[in-house]
């Protein structure tokens, strides 16, 4: 990595070493036209971290733009810190997820751990207090030691953040497969609450008005952590491990409790984290979205490394950092809050009329740059796109069901795979009730977080199957967001709107391009048909490894709102007598599944089909049942299908069992992957009034108390299965497979 | 009766006990910043859990040699009841209020869940409103959770009734299933499982409810006999 700025701008332009900060020849003729002159290697620099993918989204700009961001109730969509939605009474929630998948792959502790601290600061930059969070991890198969290590040290670093700074882990979702063997996927969400006149914007407003720094001293960690991120992951990633950044959650627990103190000061203009490209991104994408510009003194900025240069300061990610610009005349009181948490806050710079982006350091400029050129006139790519040659053979395998000769045996080897089985490992290392509002913790399908003083509760999921996007990234895109809204719906609340963090490959392979345009347009297609806005989101490309890209991995964080407590439904049965309804019906679906994964150690075929007209419709009649209290439990189909899924309504330690008589081919019944299916159980007095309301649901069964899952087909037993021996195997899956040798 | 919960830099279950405390229990409460406060006119102390100071150093360590402790001391001297809960306990046992040592988790990972917990003793100021024997659930959440002491310590412990709650499962291999101890007074009490987490059905057990009465009803009795 470039480490000195004795390097000219000549030397610069003639070896070529804006090349080695991730910028092509074509961005560095852009920049000399931009200034008119040859930038100098901070210069350089600061354009290098401000045009990576990830601060600008130049190649996956042109596709965000078809998301579906606006509705009545969306007060805050994509550009911000995070995106916010109206909830009544004065408040709104403010959400987005962010990834952290190049730090996770060579330092994992640290990289999950920032991840968390840096989503978070997003959040309490808006205003809003951080109320939950959760995640989505992505690893290979727990039979090599090292991504036993990965997996492990990721829910480490994330409890161990997310633990100590006081907000609580409700949720999220992990899987694993071979893709992400060298490049997992830590992709951390969180959740705040705000009222609608504390939300916050980071603008640097109001010419005279000084710049705050707040927070600990800048050091030389996570130098071009932004370029790091959108670059192939390479084999000798472990020499980026300086690039990853290190983590204090104790400063971010002061940091957030200082930041939430100074909202309510008017002399506050506006507040920005400092996260990807540092002092970088926070004060220029202060400046451009005022209108203004800005100048700062680098001397003035907390070290805590001596002869740190320009350079390096600005593009350090040094950790609990924020930016203020304050009225001027009244930093005092901005300082004093600080001060009161033990923390730094010192002025560095100011708000000035000219729109530049100018740095001194010992008393030379040695940044000067017109400051809209780094966030808006950012360069866009429009990428060669090619639909994939495997597409085309796996459209052309007809549907099939595998031949099962033993269904039982299957289920007990579908309960155990790493995807389906228990992550109570994982989640009883989170601290998922801290804050005292977690209604329903994890291990459902959706989180349920109460808000207090109110009768109403949010409900919180995240989602994304891979398999069916590698399949056919248009459906499966479809699939992730109609699966986050299936979860919110079964919980009883009504989606209210999606943050999305898009995992790809290499986005210059035009068949990684296509992924990415066919998963957004399905997702878009999604959104609007199921009223569900993107407010925020992410992304993280040259995800891939030994030059194999990972699966696309949209992953959908989804908010609903429960508008009574009462709403609030379990995913597991409840008593034994109630009646178990199957909702949807159930085709040859096999394509992308888990029997399909188990049988053949591979992934193959078309994705399941999904009518997203069908699903709407099903979730409209479902939410309405629930909301008129019709439902004791709703639980969606998933991977493994219907025999998994009556598995994990059973695996309450309730002591109950189910009694269910199926018709058609077993195999099909028990394991197809069939979208748009629930299973829900209703009170016997209450099942002539569902039935009316829910026209597609069939009864499959009753709850019973005898501890047995009892499946038959066509009247021939084919499960008939002790509770707690099933059990065990499920929550038992994932230790084991972690203690056993590789 | 009015209640100080005390905020130290990094506690991050101090809004909750407020919480249990104000808004569930209706009784008068304030959030005391651990610098230039006065408990004078507090009729009862809350250490909340979280991790003060970043749990530098060792648990509680950094914390245990504030200034505001030092007023808590001289307050559990004169007898004020002073609950510490989870980190809450761990300042006490480093602060000398309590004996023993909180050690990592057997396991040695933080864990988080409810876990049912025996009143081995109801005679207290903190557990009258409890039946002796009976089983109740709190929601453990910590890392640093394993309660230890050496054996004459434990002996002492045992002779004066001072072990107050048990694991009915140990969760984390502390000495004897101890979840919670008391000083011999018996108006200083530290746990590790969360009451403050368990005062509503709606987030799975209103259990902890009953402590907090315990410490209420225990005042006004108190308060009647001396008017």
């Amino acid at each position: 990595m470039l480490q000195t700025h004795d390097i000219s701008p000549e030397q610069i332009e003639r070896d070529k070493l804006y090349r080695e900060m991730g910028l092509s020849d074509q961005e560095f003729e852009m920049i000399k036209d931009i200034l008119k002159r040859l930038p100098n290697f901070t210069e350089t620099g600061i354009f290098s971290v401000m045009w990576s993918e990830h601060c600008s989204y130049k190649t996956s700009k042109p596709l965000l733009r078809k998301f579906p961001t606006k509705a009545s109730h969306v007060l805050q969509g994509p550009g911000e810190g995070a995106g916010i939605i109206d909830i009544g009474d004065n408040q709104a929630v403010v959400f987005k997820i962010e990834s952290h998948n190049h730090p996770s792959a060579v330092e994992p502790y640290q990289g999950a751990a920032t991840g968390v601290g840096g989503i978070i600061r997003d959040v309490f930059s808006m205003g809003a207090r951080p109320i939950a969070s959760m995640n989505s991890l992505r690893f290979g198969n727990l039979n090599t030691d090292r991504t036993k290590y990965l997996f492990s040290e990721v829910v480490n670093g994330i409890a161990g953040y997310g633990n100590c700074v006081g907000v609580p882990t409700v949720g999220g979702e992990v899987q694993f497969d071979d893709s992400y063997e060298d490049n997992p996927l830590v992709n951390a969400m969180c959740i705040g609450l705000i009222n609608h006149d504390e939300i916050q914007k980071g603008i640097a407003a109001g010419v005279g008005n000084t710049i705050l720094y707040a927070g600990p001293p800048t050091g030389r960690d996570g130098i071009h952590g932004a370029t790091f991120a959108s670059d192939d992951l390479g084999e000798d990633a472990a020499k980026d491990r300086p690039a990853v950044q290190v983590g204090d959650p104790f400063m971010e627990k002061l940091l957030i409790e200082a930041c939430l103190e100074v909202i309510h000061s008017d002399a506050l203009v506006g507040m920005q984290d400092m996260g990807a490209a540092g002092l970088t991104s926070s004060a220029s994408e202060m400046a451009s979205k005022a209108g203004t510009g800005l100048e700062m003194n680098l001397d003035l900025v907390p070290q805590r490394e001596q002869h740190m240069t320009a350079y390096e300061m600005m593009l350090s990610e040094s950790q609990e950092r924020m930016l203020l610009c304050v009225k001027k005349g009244r930093e005092q009181e901005i300082i004093d809050i600080f001060e009161k948490y033990g923390l730094k806050a010192v002025p560095v710079g100011e708000v000035i009329e000219e729109k530049v982006f100018r740095i001194k350091h010992h008393g030379e400029v040695v940044a000067d740059i017109p400051v809209d050129s780094l966030a808006d006139d950012a360069p866009v790519f429009h990428m060669p796109s090619k639909e994939a040659a495997y597409y085309k053979e796996f459209q052309k395998i007809e549907n099939t069901a595998p031949f099962v000769n033993d269904h039982a045996e299957i289920l007990k080897q579908l309960l155990q795979q790493p995807t389906i089985a228990s992550k109570e490992w994982v989640y009883d290392q989170y601290d998922s009730m801290v804050q005292t509002n977690t209604v329903v913790t994890p291990g459902s399908d959706s989180a349920v977080v109460r808000i207090k003083g109110t009768d109403k509760a949010l409900a919180i999921t995240t989602d994304c199957n891979s398999r069916y996007i590698y399949l056919d990234p248009e459906t499966g895109g479809k699939i992730a967001v109609a699966e986050a809204t299936r979860n919110i719906v079964c919980s009883g609340a009504k989606p209210l709107g999606l943050t999305d963090g898009l995992n790809f490959g290499n986005p210059t392979n035009p068949e990684v391009f296509w992924q990415m345009e066919k998963a957004v347009e399905g997702m878009s297609e999604a959104c609007e048909v199921l009223e569900a806005p993107v407010i925020s989101g992410n992304v993280s490309l040259y995800n891939q490894s030994k030059g194999k890209s990972i699966y696309p991995t949209p992953i959908v964080g989804m908010v609903g709102l429960h508008e009574s407590l009462e709403h609030i439904t379990p995913s597991f049965f409840q008593k034994a007598g109630d009646a178990i309804y199957l909702i949807g019906h159930t085709k040859i679906e096999f394509g992308g599944s888990e029997l399909q994964n188990l049988l053949d150690g591979e992934y193959k075929g078309k994705a399941p089909a999904i009518d997203l007209e069908v699903e709407a419709t099903r979730q409209k009649h479902l939410l309405e049942a629930i909301q008129s209290g019709l439902i004791v439990s709703a639980h969606d189909l998933a991977e493994g299908g219907l025999a998994v899924a009556l598995a994990e309504s059973v695996f309450a330690g309730k002591g109950l069992g189910a009694d269910v008589h199926l018709s058609g081919e077993a195999t099909v019944e028990l394991f197809s992957e069939t979208q748009s299916r629930f299973i829900v159980t209703v009170k016997a007095e209450d099942q002539a009034r569902f039935e009316k309301e829910v026209k597609d649901a069939k009864q499959i069964g009753v709850v019973t108390d005898d501890q047995t899952l009892s499946i038959t087909v066509n009247e021939a037993a084919v499960i008939q299965e002790n509770v707690n021996q099933l059990e065990k195997l499920w929550r038992e899956a994932i230790p084991c497979l972690l203690k056993s040798k590789a | 009766m009015k209640f100080a919960v005390i905020v130290f830099p990094g506690s991050n279950c101090d809004r909750d006990m407020y919480h249990a405390v104000k808004d569930v229990l209706k009784t008068e409460a304030d959030l005391v910043w651990y610098e230039g406060s006065n408990l004078e006119n507090y009729d009862g102390i809350l250490l909340p859990g979280g991790f003060s100071y970043g749990d530098y150093l060792r648990c509680g360590a950094v914390a245990s040699t504030s200034d505001i402790m030092k007023q808590i001391k001289v307050h559990a001297a004169k007898g004020k009841p002073v609950l510490g809960v989870c980190n809450g306990f761990q300042i006490l046992t480093e602060a000398g209020l309590l004996p023993g040592a909180l050690l990592r988790n057997e396991k040695l990972s933080f864990m988080c869940h409810q876990e049912p917990l025996v009143v081995e003793n109801n005679e207290t100021i903190f557990t009258a409103a409890y039946d002796k024997g009976e089983v109740v659930h709190f929601p453990i959440a910590h890392g640093e959770g394993n309660y230890f002491c050496d054996e004459e310590t434990l002996k002492e412990l045992k002779a004066n009734n001072q072990i107050v709650f048990t694991y009915q499962n140990n969760p984390n291999g502390s000495v004897e299933d101890i979840a919670g101890i008391m000083n011999k007074q018996g108006n200083v009490l530290g746990m590790m499982p969360h009451p403050e987490r368990a005062v509503e059905q709606l987030l799975g057990s209103d259990d902890g409810l009953r402590l907090f009465q315990s410490m209420i009803q225990n005042w006004r009795d108190m308060y009647a006999a001396n008017a």
